[in-house]
C-alpha cells in the first residue's frame, strides 16, 4: 500500500493535525514503509479465528449505575486553557 | 553502616537500615536529591520534586518511629511521567500537555505514596511513551549513564521508561515506576542494567495513567535486583474498581516466592527468538542464561511460537489504533496546550493545537491509527491484527502446556547511539521484536541484567511467564540474578 500526498493529506484532517504541505512528502514514505511493513499480515490464515476481544479471558464488570462523584466544576476547570463562568469556552462556531 | 553509599543501596537493604534507625529517611531522600542535581546532565527526569520529597521523607521517618510504616516507607523513587499526580506537573513528555497539573493521584501512584514511598520527581520518557531510546521526548533526549569502554560517545538509555531506567542505573533513584506497551519497561531496562517487570495486563490499574494503547498498557516496576522489582510490585498491584480491566484477584507476597529453587522446573527456549542474523553478543548471553538454570537444576524445553515473526505487524496496527482513538481527547479545549494565533474556526483550532503540539512519532502512529480504523479499511487491517493477535497469544498457551517459564533475549542488541535510528521508524519499531509478543498476550516479562558485551554495555534476558504468575518469573528471575552475579556499574557511579 502506498499513500499519496493527497491521501495523506485527508487522514491528517480525519485526525485533525495539522500537517505542513512541505512534510507531507516525507510523510507519505514513511507511512507507506510502515504499511508495507504490516502487509505480511496477509501472509497469515486467519480463517475461522476469533479476533481478540479480551486480553486475559476477562468478562467486563457490571457496576451499579448510580452517580459516584461530582460538584467539582473547579477540578474540571482547572486545566481549561480559558474557562469563562464555569465553562469550556472555544472559538465562534456560529456566524 | 558499611561504607556503601547511601544512593548504591537496594530497596531491601534500605528498609533494613531505615528499621534499624542506620540513617532516616531524609537522609536516604537528601542523597538521592543531591545524585539527582549532580547528574541532571542525563535528563532522566522532567520535574524534580525535592520540596515534596523531603516532606515525604519526614512522614515516612514518623511512620517508621511509629511501627506503622508501610513496605515502601521512606524509599525514593522516580515517577515515570506518564503518570498523573496531583498538583504536580505531568507532560507524558508531550508539549500537548503544557502546563497540565492533574486534579487527582493516578492509583499505581497512590498505592505507592500509601506504602510510603518518597517521589523524587517525574521521569522522563518518549512522548505518549511512543519510541524505544526515548528521543521523542518534547523535553529532550535521556542519555544512558553508561558508556562503551574507553568511548565517549552518548547511547540511548532505551524507552520508552527512558528516563526511570537512567534514574535507577545512574543511581538518581533507588527504584522507578515504568509502562510498557510493547517493551517500554524492558529494553530500557536491558540498555541500562537494570531490572524491569512488566505484570500480567490487569496487574496493576490503568487508572490516571496517560493513555497510550489501552489493550497493552501495563506499569510496573523498574529496580536494581529482582527482589526489589518484588517488594515494589506488591506495593504498586491490586484491585481497582476504577479500571474496568483490573484483575479482581489478591496480590500475592511476590518477595515469599523467591524460595531460590528452580529444581524441576521447565524453561521453554522458543525456537523463533533465534532469527538469522540474531547478534552473537545477544545469543551467547542467551547460551549461558540457559546453562545458569540447568545447573541449578531446572530443565530447559525446545518450544514454538510459530507466530513470532508477525508481532511486530500486529502491535504496529493495533498500537496505533488505540492510540489514534485515545489521542483525540487533545483538543486544546479541556487541558494543556491551545494554539489560537490565526485561528478561524474549531477546526481550526483543532488542527494547529494538535499540529503544534504532538510531535513527529506520535503525529506518524496518530495517522496510521486512524488509516486502519478509517471506513473500507477497518477489516483489512484491525480486524485482521486482532485476529493474529489472538494467534499468538494461542501460541503462548500451548508452549505453557510443556513448560513454565520462558527464556528470551530482551532486545536484539545493546544500547544504540543517540540518533542513530531515530529517522528510519521501522528500524526502531525492531528493538521491540522480543517483548512486543508477550504484551500483545497480555503476559508477564522480566527483563534482568546477565552479562557485558565486549564493549562494556550491559546485556538482558527475558523470563515470560504465565498470566498472573509474577512469582514464577520473580523466583526464577532471583535465580539467574545469583548465579550471573551482575554486578558492574555505570562509570559516573563509580566516579
Amino acid at each position: 500500500m502506498s499513500l499519496d500526498n493527497t491521501t495523506v493529506r485527508n487522514i491528517a484532517f480525519l485526525a485533525r493535525i495539522d500537517v505542513p504541505e512541505a512534510e507531507l512528502p516525507q510523510l507519505a514514505d514513511q507511512l507507506s514503509a510502515i504499511l508495507g511493513f504490516v502487509e505480511q499480515l496477509g501472509e497469515v490464515d486467519t480463517t475461522g479465528v476469533d479476533p481478540m476481544t479480551s486480553v486475559t479471558d476477562m468478562a467486563l464488570r457490571w457496576r451499579d449505575d448510580v452517580v459516584t462523584d461530582g460538584g467539582i466544576q473547579q477540578k474540571v476547570l482547572a486545566n481549561a486553557p480559558d474557562a469563562i463562568e464555569g465553562f469550556f469556552t472555544v472559538p465562534k462556531v456560529v456566524e | 553502616m558499611t561504607m556503601t553509599r547511601l544512593t548504591d543501596l537496594t530497596i531491601a537493604a534500605a528498609r533494613d537500615g531505615l528499621k534499624k534507625g542506620e540513617f532516616s529517611a531524609r537522609e536516604l531522600t537528601q542523597a538521592h536529591i543531591d545524585a539527582m542535581a549532580k547528574h541532571r546532565d542525563l535528563n532522566a527526569y522532567i520535574t524534580e520534586t525535592p520540596d515534596l520529597a523531603l516532606t515525604q521523607a519526614d512522614a515516612a521517618d514518623a511512620a517508621l518511629k511509629a511501627g506503622d510504616a508501610g513496605a515502601m516507607a521512606g524509599i525514593p523513587i522516580g515517577m515515570k511521567d506518564l503518570f498523573c499526580t496531583e498538583g504536580v506537573l505531568t507532560t507524558a513528555a508531550s508539549h500537548i500537555l503544557d502546563g497540565f497539573k492533574p486534579q487527582y493521584e493516578s492509583t499505581v501512584s497512590a498505592n505507592l505514596k500509601k506504602a510510603g514511598a518518597v517521589t523524587l520527581g517525574k521521569t522522563n520518557l518518549d512522548e505518549f511513551a511512543m519510541g524505544s531510546s526515548n528521543e521523542t521526548s518534547y523535553y529532550g533526549p535521556v542519555k544512558n549513564p553508561w558508556k562503551r569502554t574507553g568511548d565517549t560517545t552518548d547511547l540511548v538509555p532505551g524507552g520508552s521508561s527512558g528516563g526511570s531506567a537512567a534514574a535507577v542505573s545512574g543511581r538518581l533513584a533507588m527504584a522507578a515506576t515504568g509502562t510498557d506497551t510493547g517493551g517500554s519497561i524492558r529494553q530500557p531496562a536491558a540498555f541500562t542494567g537494570i531490572v524491569g517487570l512488566k505484570p500480567t495486563y490487569g496487574r496493576c490499574s490503568r487508572w490516571g495513567v496517560v493513555a497510550f494503547a489501552s489493550s497493552l498498557d501495563q506499569a510496573g516496576p523498574m529496580t536494581r535486583t529482582v527482589r526489589d522489582a518484588a517488594i515494589m510490585l506488591g506495593a504498586m498491584a491490586g484491585f481497582d474498581p476504577k479500571d474496568s480491566t483490573s484483575a479482581n484477584i489478591p496480590v500475592p507476597d511476590f518477595e515469599a516466592a523467591l524460595s531460590g529453587d528452580v529444581r524441576g522446573l521447565k524453561v521453554g527456549i522458543p525456537a523463533e527468538y533465534r532469527p538469522e542474523g540474531l547478534n552473537a553478543e545477544i545469543d551467547a548471553v542467551w547460551q549461558k542464561g540457559i546453562q545458569m538454570l540447568k545447573d541449578a537444576g531446572a530443565t530447559p524445553v525446545d518450544i514454538s511460537l510459530p507466530h513470532t515473526k508477525y508481532a511486530l505487524p500486529t502491535y504496529y496496527i493495533v498500537a496505533p489504533a488505540e492510540c489514534s482513538s485515545n489521542l483525540a481527547r487533545y483538543d486544546g479545549v479541556r487541558f494543556g496546550l491551545r494554539v489560537t494565533e490565526g485561528v478561524r474556526s474549531l477546526d481550526d483550532m483543532y488542527m494547529k493545537t494538535r499540529g503544534e503540539g504532538f510531535g513527529k512519532e506520535v503525529r506518524r502512529r496518530i495517522l496510521i491509527g486512524t488509516y486502519a480504523l478509517s471506513a473500507g479499511y477497518y477489516d483489512a487491517y484491525y480486524l485482521k491484527a486482532q485476529k493474529v493477535r489472538a494467534l499468538i497469544a494461542q501460541d503462548f498457551r500451548k508452549a505453557f502446556e510443556v513448560c513454565d517459564v520462558i527464556l528470551t533475549p530482551t532486545a536484539p542488541s545493546a544500547a544504540f547511539e543517540l540518533g542513530a535510528e531515530i529517522d528510519d521508524p521501522i528500524t526502531m519499531y525492531l528493538n521491540d521484536v522480543f517483548t512486543v509478543p508477550t504484551s500483545l498476550a497480555g503476559l508477564p516479562g522480566l527483563s534482568l541484567p546477565v552479562d557485558l558485551s565486549a564493549e562494556g554495555l550491559p546485556l538482558g534476558l527475558q523470563l515470560i511467564g504465565r498470566p498472573f504468575d509474577e512469582e514464577t518469573v520473580l523466583r526464577v528471575g532471583d535465580v539467574m540474578e545469583k548465579a550471573a552475579g551482575f554486578t558492574a556499574k555505570p562509570a559516573i557511579v563509580e566516579a
